[in-house]
This record gives structure tokens, C-alpha cells and sequence, in this order.
């Protein structure tokens, strides 16, 4: 099968103005005869609701969440990157192009990437206009930091509640839409299944959270911006209700899914303490701005940090990266700490842990600008773990965090299905095999504000749509599925919780498909797997009623899709004997231990095809083709 | 590390109620071996691990990020929305708040404009009904102009990034004597009200809000200050007072009705 991206012909710099001038757009008066279905409310799904809304289309925008506002991008910490160049450090969008094809080890599409690094500076005119309170420096004009993976300060914040302040704005932006009576909100209902006909995305299914009650909903168009996977993991960064079932259930539709191994661990979360923790909290990357990472220099050395002099403590990525020391990219980071604790070098009670040490950076500037810069995480941390960083370094340790994999996408960032289109971190295609930090932000908010809004109109304008009402058969077919499966799961009766059999899939994935991966273990975690699932269908305990607010049957049903997602993660893993990005495959390693590329064998995208249930999926590739970029080993030393 | 007990073993007085049901009830159900790392959540997880196990039905409870931002989870714990450590959401109390042997008392966030769902979970719906009425900019996707056109100054930002900080959980009118949702609405309008990108709307933006919230059933500030005290973001009541005046202002001195 061929795939082709529709990447449009001519310079790389030209590519989107070119294809913004090529689609076909929709006449205004014709717009409000569409109706677009939008589901998730995070950046991406609440910015392309408002902004289709704007233009004129119907929208109903679904989220499972109580409300729009509370999607898992409100919790992005840090901060989003783009290439105003206001510190005059000589940044371009050239430069956050290069830095996030680079970062993501050339695994992803040119061409995509820099119309990220295009847009990216339209998003932050807009956050500003929709009075998002960005930091500020003392001439009233927008403050920068500098983030993981850069050498330049192009990362614009708001305290550490980045991407709470921008889901704000696309939320305000949303609900004026709702106002106006151009958006229809659809809180706590969960995608069951994408309707199909005549090949066509048309709508879908979804289950009401409050009564349980299955509903139909048609349209002309279906956008995914359901955010990652992390979940699989069960222990991540990833809010409760995060999960894969909207991209999973549109992929056993016919929907292909590009590169499931590629997932990140990030660098920064809190560390593991005991079998009731149900999600580990991530700590803004920028705190490596400042914190220094460190660890014992000798084995088993069990002093209390402050006792531990000088001489005797590592900082190792110092070290070993002289040029960006502590601020590598994620991938890098998260294995240097793996490699320190598997050493024998980790602190805390389950030596699981290294140093993320603010002593030096509360010398330098005052425990008061460290406050402001930092005050929410550190206070975060201390309630959490009962321990101040002001006075004592804080504890780390990687965590299962973001996904780069998702539905694969063309330019247009419509999926193999017409008319699903996804964004966001739903899709595959910007970040490679692995992400730089403040970047997710900026993808969201590039799908939803400026790239949807134009690739929607040159898809109605190109297709001839039949007229559709949810009394059609498709959707009473969907709808009497979904109620056999939600049946099946609540007649099991067995004696295992959902969340126990959620924990264990959680430590499969965690131990053979989590920072590194080989090829036994992945063998292994298959077999594991196929058990587990099996088991699951015998014996899941699940209370209450169906018709009925139940979180238990939630997760059941999630939990149904992470069991079979997993297995195509681990497919994908062993498929990639490569090493690149957040994909470690131990068989390929440079001789100092970093990830080493094939880039002969492996410079393309791994699209996965359902083929049925319990059954090996199809493996089609998209190749890579880099015109602009010299392929090289990365390098942060 | 500070020497605590590792696990502790509580009762628990939880508001059960049955959706559509008139009337609820307190139930008492024992949590034992508690952690003291446990988050509050954790342990209402533990319990209706528990609980299932048994064949009974599990506290609903409404939660998602678990990490204190996304406004999901809430009640109120012995009297206090949010339980009794200050600035701190359900999600981010730990047990090592509690001692061994103590009852907890655990109910939803109650106001009129907050109906029962089931045990602790409200509809919170008349929030977004509020936001939707005016909680915005109305600045359409494109056309903006450069971020750096139009300075602000940090004292200015900072107080809007302080307004800002709300994460529409609730706790404020669930602790109002008057079910009020002032703090809420006055941290969106003080916002926006600060900002020069808001002021073209200020005063429409007032004038909706705060009608909306009338209708919406929630009442009026009395001046008690519960609101600041349970908000786990520590949300000021000056964004109240900088209500009043953008809604008096906009009563007496604007055309917008």
C-alpha cells in the first residue's frame, strides 16, 4: 500500500503557503450546512472547535470530563517554544525546525515540522490577544526561558501553569462559540465508536457518563484530539480519565496507527513510593534550568544528601554533556538516571531516584527569585512528599509521560479513514521518536487555531457527502455493538478489580516496553500480555449497574483497548531493531551507550493496519525523505 | 524523613446517594491500613477496592488530573471543602493529615446551583454557563498582532496570572454561607478586567457574568471571606471587590444593558 502525506511539491519554506492557496475553500454561506463532530476539549480539541465555530461550521464538541476546561493539557507545566527570536540569540524558525527535526531523531516528516515552526509564532500572538497573562520582564515585554533540547531561550511561560492558562484561553474561545450558539457542548460522554459509511467518517457512538445511555450523533466530519496513551503504563503523568480508546476504536475501523513504540519518559516526575500510588506527578522541566542532577559518586552511599560532600557526588550529565549539561533532551536524560540506579548509584527509599539540587541555583539568585520562578512546583513537591526543596534537593525519577505515536495523519491531518481527521497528540506526525520540551503545546494549538481550520474546507470542498441522520443503520449497528461489549464486560462477574489488572498490564509494558527495550523481553511481554487479556475476559469484577454513573465499567472498556494496544506497542518495538529517540532497543547502542540510529534500514514511519481481533497487524511504511536536514547522530555533548 | 506511622486505620461518614434520589444518607465505612503517602483519592480508591471486592457499590467521586489543577475532584472533608489543609485540593491532601482512629466526615460540595449527581459527585454545569456568557476575549483565530505590541507591565501581569490561577472546582461556593460563586466569577472578570486586550468588553463582560450567575441559582457575597480561605488556589476576595467595581462601573456608567 501506498501512503501518500500530500506533501505539497516546492521549497520547504514555500510548502504551506502554497497548499493554504491550493485547497479549495467552502463559500461562507456554505459552511453552516456542516456539521463537525470534535472530540476532546484539550488545546487541540478546544481551539478547533472555537476556530471552526468562528468560520461558520456546526460543531458539536464531545469531552469526558465534566468539563471543557479540564482536559489534560491544563497540567502542562513548563511552557511553549516559538521562534520570535525576542532575546536576540539568534533563533528562526529555520532553528526551531531544525531543533525539534533533530530532537525528534529525524523520525519525522520535514515538511510538517517546519510549518510547526511557522505557526508557532502566530500562537503566541494569539494566546496574547486572547489575554493569556505570558510572564512578562520589567519593560512590560514577554519573558523567555530556556527548555530541555534547546540552546536557546525561546520557551514562553506562565508561572508553571503553562498550559493551564493556555487551555483557558482556547476554553474562553470555545465557550464564546457556545454562546453564540455555534458550538454544542457534549460533557461526560465517551467515545464508543466511529461510525463509518460509505467509507466515510460520519459520526459516532457515545456512551452518556451520567445515565450510561448509548447515543448517536452524525455529522460530516469527525476530528480525534484525544490525547496519548501513556496510560498503558498505569503509572504516569497522565490525568485518570487519559486514554487510547478513541484513537484504538477509530483503528479497528480502518483508521493506521504510526509508530505505537515511540512513547516518552520523562525525565522529571516524583518517584515511585509504593503499590497505592495511582500516578506519578511530573516537575516542570524548566526546573532543570536551574536544579543541578546529581547521585552519590560511590555505590550504596545511603548519607543524607547534605551530608554527602563535593568530592563524593556525581553530576553526571554535567559530565558527560559538558556543551548542554543538564538541560539534554528527555530521552537522554531519562537513561542517564536508568543507567545511575541501575548502577546502584539511585537514593531514596527505593534507590530509585537521583538529585535534582536547587542549593546552588538559591545561592546564586535568592531563595526569592528561585520562588517565583519555581514557588508551585516546590510547593507541589513538598506536599506530595512531605519534603521542602528550599532545604533539601529534590527526588526524581523518570515517568511515563507523553506518546509520540498516534493515528497516522497526512499534511492535512486527516487519517487513512476521510473525514477523521486527528490533532494533537492523538496523531503521529510532528515530534519523531522523541519530544522536546514546550512543544506539545505548540502542536495542539498549530492542529486546532491554524492548520484544521483550512484542511477541513478543502476536504468538504473536494467530497461528495450523501445526506445523513443517526437513524441511519450504521449507527443502530454501532450502538448494538457497543451494548454487547459494555454487556459482556458487566456479566464476567470474576474476582479481580479493574484497576489490579490495570497495574499489572501497567508493569508488563513499564518492564520490557518502557526506557529500554530488547528483544527477549519483548517476546516475553507479548506472552504476558496475551495471558493477562485472557484472564481479563474471565475473571474482571466489576460493580454497580451499567446504566449508571460506573468509573468501574470506564476503565474496564479502556483498559479492554490497552490490552490489545499494547500488543501493537510491543509489535512495533520488536519491528524497530533500530535505536532512536525514546525507542531504546538495547541490540543498538553506540559504544558510549546512546541511541543508535539505522537510518538505511528504518528512515520511515511504521503504519500499523488492524486486522482483526487476536490477530498480527499489517505493517505498511511511509519513507522518510530529508532534503533539508543532514542526517546525524545527535549529539549534546 | 520524619518518623510516621506507615499506615493508619480510619472510619469514614460518606454522603451516599443514589442518582435521582430525593435524599441522601451517611454511610460509615471503615478504611483500613491506610498509607499515610496516600492522597486522599488513593485512599477512597483503596476503599472501593474493597468495597467491590465485597459486592457493594463504590463511592462515586469525581477526580482526573490528580495533581491539583484540573478542578475535577472535591468535598468536603469534616466540614472543610477540600478537607483542612489550606491551599490544597482533595488530590493533593495526604493522609498524613489524619491520625489513627479518626472519623472523617466526607460530603459533596453542596449549593443549589450545584445538584447531586451521585454521592460526591455535583453537576457544576452552571460554571461553564457562566464562562459562556462572558468569560472570554472575544478575539477571533488570526489577525492578531505581534505578542510585544502592546506592553504590560509585570505588576499588571502578575495580578491578572493571580486572578488567573482558578481552577473552577467549586470549593468557594461550596464554602459560601450563601452558595455564592463570586470568587469564581470575579477571578475570570478581574483577569480580563486588568488586561488591556479585555478592557473593549469590560463592562458587557460584567453585566453577563454576574446576570448569569443570578439566574444560574447561585447567591449573593455576604462578606464572609469562606471562599478565600477554602480555595486551593488561594484566590484573593480583591478580585471581589474588583467585581463590585467593574460591575457598578458598568451598571451606572456604560450603554450596555
Amino acid at each position: 500500500m501506498q501512503f501518500d502525506a500530500h506533501i505539497p511539491t516546492g521549497p520547504l519554506t514555500e510548502k504551506w503557503d502554497r497548499h493554504r492557496f491550493e485547497l479549495k475553500l467552502v463559500n461562507p454561506a456554505n459552511k453552516r450546512k456542516f456539521e463537525i463532530i470534535v472530540v476532546g476539549t484539550g488545546l487541540a480539541g478546544a481551539s478547533a472547535s472555537a476556530s471552526l465555530a468562528e468560520l461558520g461550521y456546526h460543531v458539536k464538541t464531545f469531552c469526558i470530563q465534566d468539563s471543557p476546561r479540564r482536559a489534560h493539557s491544563i497540567a502542562a507545566q513548563g511552557g511553549i517554544n516559538a521562534a520570535k527570536n525576542y532575546t536576540n540569540e539568534g533563533d528562526s524558525i529555520w532553528r526551531l525546525f531544525y531543533d525539534t527535526i533533530k530532537g525528534g531523531d529525524y523520525r519525522s516528516r520535514e515538511a510538517n515540522v517546519y510549518r510547526l515552526a511557522q505557526l508557532s509564532n502566530n500562537i503566541i500572538d494569539q494566546c496574547v490577544a486572547q489575554g493569556v497573562p505570558f510572564a512578562r520582564d520589567y519593560g512590560g515585554l514577554l519573558a523567555n526561558r530556556s527548555f530541555g533540547g534547546s540552546q536557546v531561550s525561546r520557551t514562553f511561560y506562565a508561572r508553571g501553569q503553562t498550559g493551564q492558562q493556555l487551555l483557558l484561553g482556547a476554553y474562553g474561545a470555545l465557550m464564546r462559540q457556545v454562546g453564540a450558539g455555534m458550538v454544542t457542548l457534549m460533557p461526560r460522554r465517551e467515545l464508543m465508536d466511529l461510525v463509518l459509511i460509505n467509507g466515510q467518517a460520519r459520526g459516532i457512538v457515545a456512551r452518556n457518563l451520567i445515565n450510561g445511555e448509548l447515543e448517536s450523533y452524525a455529522a460530516d466530519a469527525v476530528v480525534l484530539c484525544t490525547g496519548g496513551y501513556g496510560n498503558v503504563y498505569y503509572l504516569s503523568t497522565n490525568a485518570e480519565s487519559s486514554n487510547v480508546g478513541a484513537g484504538f476504536r477509530a483503528y479497528r475501523q480502518g483508521a493506521m496507527f504510526a509508530n505505537p513504540c515511540f512513547t516518552q519518559i520523562h525525565p522529571t516526575c516524583i518517584p515511585h513510593t509504593g503499590d497505592h500510588q495511582s500516578k506519578l506527578t511530573l516537575m516542570s522541566e524548566s526546573l532543570r534550568n536551574d536544579g543541578r542532577v546529581w547521585v552519590p559518586r560511590n555505590p550504596g552511599d545511603i548519607r543524607e544528601p547534605q551530608d554527602i560532600p563535593e568530592e563524593d557526588r556525581d553530576y553526571y550529565l554535567e559530565q558527560k554533556y559538558p556543551s548542554f549539561g543538564n538541560l539534554v533532551p528527555r530521552d537522554v536524560a531519562s537513561r542517564a538516571a536508568k543507567a545511575q540506579c541501575d548502577a546502584g548509584k539511585g537514593v531514596g527509599l527505593t534507590r530509585c531516584a537521583v538529585y535534582l539540587d536547587f542549593a546552588d541555583a538559591i545561592q546564586r539568585d535568592g531563595r526569592e527569585t528561585i520562588a517565583k520562578k519555581y514557588g508551585n512546583l516546590f510547593d507541589m513537591y513538598a506536599l506530595i512528599t512531605d519534603d521542602s526543596p528550599y532545604e533539601k534537593p529534590m527526588m526524581i525519577y523518570p515517568a511515563s509521560h507523553y506518546t509520540m505515536g498516534g493515528l497516522w495523519v497526512d499534511y492535512n491531518l486527516m487519517s487513512t479513514i476521510p473525514g477523521l481527521f486527528v490533532l494533537g497528540e492523538a496523531n503521529f506526525s510532528d515530534h519523531g521518536a522523541n519530544r522536546l520540551g514546550a512543544s506539545a503545546l505548540m502542536q495542539g494549538l498549530a492542529d486546532g487555531y491554524f492548520i484544521i481550520p483550512y484542511t477541513i474546507g478543502g476536504y468538504f470542498a473536494g467530497t461528495t457527502l450523501s445526506p445523513i441522520t443517526s437513524d441511519h443503520a450504521a449507527f443502530k449497528d454501532s450502538a448494538r455493538a457497543a451494548r454487547e461489549g459494555i454487556n459482556r464486560l458487566m456479566s464476567i462477574n470474576g474476582k479481580r478489580t479493574v484497576d489490579n489488572f490495570s497495574r499489572e498490564l501497567g508493569k508488563i509494558m513499564w518492564d520490557y516496553c518502557g526506557m529500554s527495550r530488547h528483544e527477549q523481553g519483548l517476546h516475553k511481554a507479548l506472552t504476558l500480555i496475551q495471558e493477562l487479556r485472557a484472564e481479563f475476559w474471565e475473571n474482571v469484577l466489576l460493580p454497580g449497574l451499567d446504566k449508571d454513573y460506573n468509573k468501574s465499567l470506564e476503565k474496564a472498556g479502556r483498559l479492554a483497548d490497552s490490552l490489545e494496544f499494547a500488543e501493537i506497542m510491543i509489535y512495533d518495538a520488536l519491528d524497530r531493531t533500530e535505536s532512536c529517540g525514546g525507542h531504546f532497543r538495547e541490540e543498538s547502542q553506540t559504544e558510549e551507550g546512546e541511541a543508535k540510529r539505522d537510518d538505511e534500514n528504518f528512515s520511515h514511519v511504521s503504519i500499523w493496519e488492524y486486522a482483526g481481533s487476536n490477530q498480527k497487524p499489517h505493517l505498511h511504511k511511509e519513507p522518510l525523505v530529508f532534503e533539508n536536514v543532514e542526517l546525524s547522530q545527535r549529539s549534546y555533548k | 524523613m520524619k518518623k510516621l506511622p506507615k499506615t493508619i486505620n480510619l472510619t469514614l461518614k460518606v454522603w451516599r446517594q443514589r442518582q435521582n434520589e430525593k435524599k441522601g444518607h451517611f454511610e460509615s465505612i471503615p478504611a483500613q491500613n491506610v498509607s499515610v503517602h496516600m492522597s486522599f483519592i488513593e485512599m477512597l480508591d483503596s476503599v472501593n477496592e474493597q468495597l467491590t471486592l465485597e459486592g457493594k457499590d463504590p463511592i462515586a467521586f469525581d477526580n482526573d488530573c490528580r495533581e491539583g489543577i484540573c478542578g475535577t475532584c472535591g468535598a468536603v472533608v469534616d466540614g472543610r471543602a477540600h478537607g483542612p489543609q489550606k491551599a490544597t485540593t482533595l488530590c493533593q491532601l495526604h493522609m498524613r493529615q489524619f491520625s489513627d482512629g479518626d472519623t472523617i466526615v466526607v460530603e459533596p460540595f453542596r449549593a443549589r446551583a450545584f445538584k447531586v449527581v451521585k454521592d460526591l459527585v455535583v453537576d457544576r454545569s452552571a460554571f461553564d454557563k457562566i464562562m459562556a456568557a462572558g468569560g472570554y476575549i472575544s478575539a477571533n483565530t488570526g489577525g492578531a498582532p505581534d505578542g510585544n505590541a502592546l506592553p504590560i507591565s509585570q505588576e499588571i501581569a502578575e495580578k491578572a496570572m493571580d486572578a488567573a490561577a482558578c481552577i473552577g472546582c467549586g470549593a468557594c461556593v461550596a464554602a459560601c454561607p450563601s452558595a455564592s460563586a463570586m470568587l469564581f466569577v470575579s477571578g475570570k472578570v478581574s483577569q480580563l478586567a486588568l488586561l488591556p486586550q479585555g478592557k473593549p468588553e469590560a463592562a458587557r463582560r460584567a453585566l453577563q457574568m454576574v446576570r448569569t450567575m443570578d439566574a444560574c441559582g447561585f447567591g449573593n457575597c455576604s462578606n464572609h471571606r469562606e471562599c478565600e480561605n477554602a480555595c486551593p488556589k488561594e484566590l484573593s476576595i480583591t478580585n471581589i471587590a474588583r467585581l463590585n467595581r467593574e460591575f457598578l462601573k458598568a451598571s451606572f456608567f456604560s450603554n450596555e444593558t
